[in-house]
């Protein structure tokens, strides 16, 4: 199991044996990295639903979170946004476009010297909100949004 | 499917700046072939992870949203040069993929 | 949707006497859609908010370019042992300043290989040397030379890798050579010659300053400063399909915009355009690879 997961984890030249080992139920994809994907959160239709699916249903706004991101995005297919949290103990950092078919972007947990602070490139279908939610260590929910207009959307490819 | 990523990882102070840059079409599921008009299958990095010098820093997960070749940056404080950083990934239709790069 | 729209471009510049000026304002998305019309004369120079918003959008997407990406698979093609004859390019491959030399090759070009009897812009030449050193079938790569969803062809990332090997070099296309001058007059020629449907040419979008379709500006290619921009950002990452796509694919593509039939990949109209217009940004430092829209 150890070589396995090891050459697993190679990747390219692995895949096969990758493919062989879940065709035989040796393996979980679930096993590679620690955790389960959110499948509830990340397949919500709306903003309201997949914070609630990870666990924020009540955020407060906060000045000491920090969303970046341009004003107007030239294509929405690649939008750079930046958060950063200045809230103490915060743990995780989750980003929502409201107007995407699926809100949930991305979570990200940080420990370990990890700061709260992270930057990414999202796919904007149209002018939308964008919203990071942090959660702290004593499980309160803090958000920040912004509008960013897309001029071309990122979707149609 | 697994092409290699891109790590840069640099000591800015005491805290290391790191860029990460993964080869990945990040299909929506969405989209239809304009050939064929059937529609294109998702297919998506779901989970990536993050280590320096052997701890676990960052745990993500991801949906089809992320940009195609994904761009994500992180800071870790305490790191320090020449300590290696591994990213490893895994997409929904069970691809992986793990590099690593060293802290400058 | 998408032809039609081309269309309504193409008889919009037909009738334009102005310059295209796109709107001043940043349009909302539902009307940049339909934004191929000509709209009233701004002053051009004058950057507006959106130019202002897209300049800053671009250099955050240059920070990271996932132009990177094809540019390390690129530079393991040039490396590696390939092909039915197998040998590598860095052992095979002359880009014109000794065999497997890659620094600074890629401003240097187009330029002459007397191996080949002609001149060649950078593409041209890796398939050259695929075909002709690594033995690659001329038809496999003529197949599916541009990138497109998740493909991307093996000489788009090798130019990628080459082009990044020029970062922060100056253009420095062999004019003197007659051989590469006379290259050069065709270039000027092509984008002179008016034909197609439209009785268009090159000229007819490139070859005065300030014109723009919806939000693109389109680089006067005659002046060093518009050859310049043509020719800058190259091979470049294109956030719309997130593909890698060389000069090659844009000459092409403006072919089509100009309702000509497409010139075959590689061939010599095509190097004799980047011979024109790499030589017209001949002093202008290259930043590498790019972003495109
Ligand atoms: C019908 C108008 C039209 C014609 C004719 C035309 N082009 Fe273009 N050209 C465009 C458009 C539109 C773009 C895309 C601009 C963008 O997306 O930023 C473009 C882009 C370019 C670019 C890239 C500019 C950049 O900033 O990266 C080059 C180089 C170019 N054209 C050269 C040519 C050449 C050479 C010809 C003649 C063979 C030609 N074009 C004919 C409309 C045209």
């Amino acid at each position: 199991m150890d070589t396995l997961r090891r050459t697993v984890l190679k990747g390219a030249s692995a895949s096969g044996v990758l493919v062989a080992a879940l065709a035989a139920g040796l393996l979980k994809p679930t096993q590679v990295l620690a955790t389960e994907w959110n499948k509830v959160a990340f397949e919500a239709k709306d903003t309201p639903a997949a914070m609630k699916a990870v666990g924020a249903a009540t955020a407060a706004e906060s000045k000491d979170l920090k969303l970046t991101a341009p004003d107007i995005a030239e294509n929405g297919a690649v939008v750079p946004v930046d958060v950063s949290s200045g809230i103490a103990n915060t743990i995780s950092i989750s980003i929502f476009v409201d107007k995407n078919p699926n809100p949930l972007s991305a979570a990200f947990d940080f420990a370990n010297g990890a700061l709260p602070d992270v930057s990414m490139r999202l796919k904007m279908g149209q002018t939308s909100i964008v919203r990071a939610v942090a959660k702290t260590a004593d499980g309160k929910f803090y958000t920040a949004s912004k509008e960013v207009k897309v001029t071309a959307g990122g979707c149609g490819g | 499917m697994g092409s290699p990523m891109k790590i840069r990882a640099q000591m800015k102070g005491d805290v290391a700046d790191i860029k990460i840059l993964m080869a990945h079409t990040m299909e929506t599921g969405q989209r239809k072939d304009p050939k064929t008009n059937q529609a294109i299958p998702a297919h998506f990095i779901q989970q990536f992870s993050v280590e320096v010098g052997g701890k676990a820093v960052v745990q993500s997960q991801t949906g089809p949203s992320i940009s195609t070749n994904p761009v994500f940056g992180f800071k870790v404080k305490g790191a320090k040069a020449g300590d290696k950083v591994v990213v490893k990934w895994q997409d929904n239709k069970g691809d992986s993929r793990a590099d690593e790069a060293t802290v400058a | 949707m998408r032809q039609a729209l081309i269309a309504a471009t193409a008889f919009a510049l037909a009738l334009a006497t102005q310059p295209v000026v796109a709107q001043n304002k940043p349009a909302p998305a539902a009307t940049a859609k339909k934004a191929a019309k000509p709209a009233a004369a701004a002053p051009v120079e004058e950057k507006d908010a959106a130019t202002v918003e897209f300049e800053k959008f671009r250099t955050m997407m240059e920070e990271s370019n996932p132009a990177e990406l094809f540019e390390a698979q690129g530079e393991d093609f040039w490396k590696s042992i390939r092909g039915p004859k197998q040998v590598s390019l860095a052992t095979s491959c002359d880009l014109g300043l000794g065999v497997g030399i890659v620094k600074g090759a890629y401003v240097q070009m187009p330029r002459y290989f007397a191996d080949a009897g002609k001149v060649m812009d950078a593409e041209r030449r890796i398939v050259w040397c695929m075909i002709e050193k690594q033995g690659f079938k001329e038809a496999d790569i003529m197949k599916q030379p541009f990138a497109s969803g998740s493909y991307t062809p093996e000489p788009t990332s090798l130019v990628t890798y080459v082009a990044a090997n020029s970062k922060d070099m100056k253009f420095a296309v062999p004019l003197k050579d007659p051989r590469v001058k006379e290259v050069y007059e065709i270039g000027r020629e092509v984008t002179n010659h008016r034909a197609g449907p439209y009785d268009f040419s090159c000229n007819t979008c490139h070859g005065a300053d300030g014109k723009r379709i919806r939000m693109q500006n389109l680089p006067n290619i005659a002046t060093p400063k518009g050859a310049t921009t043509a020719v800058m950002g190259w091979p470049g990452y294109r956030m719309t399909g997130g593909v890698m796509l060389t000069q090659q694919w844009r000459m092409g593509d403006c072919f089509r915009q100009q309702r000509f039939p497409q010139p075959k990949y590689v061939s010599d109209t095509i190097t004799s355009l980047l011979t024109y217009m790499t030589a017209n940004a001949n002093g202008a430092t290259y930043k590498g690879p790019g972003i495109k829209r």
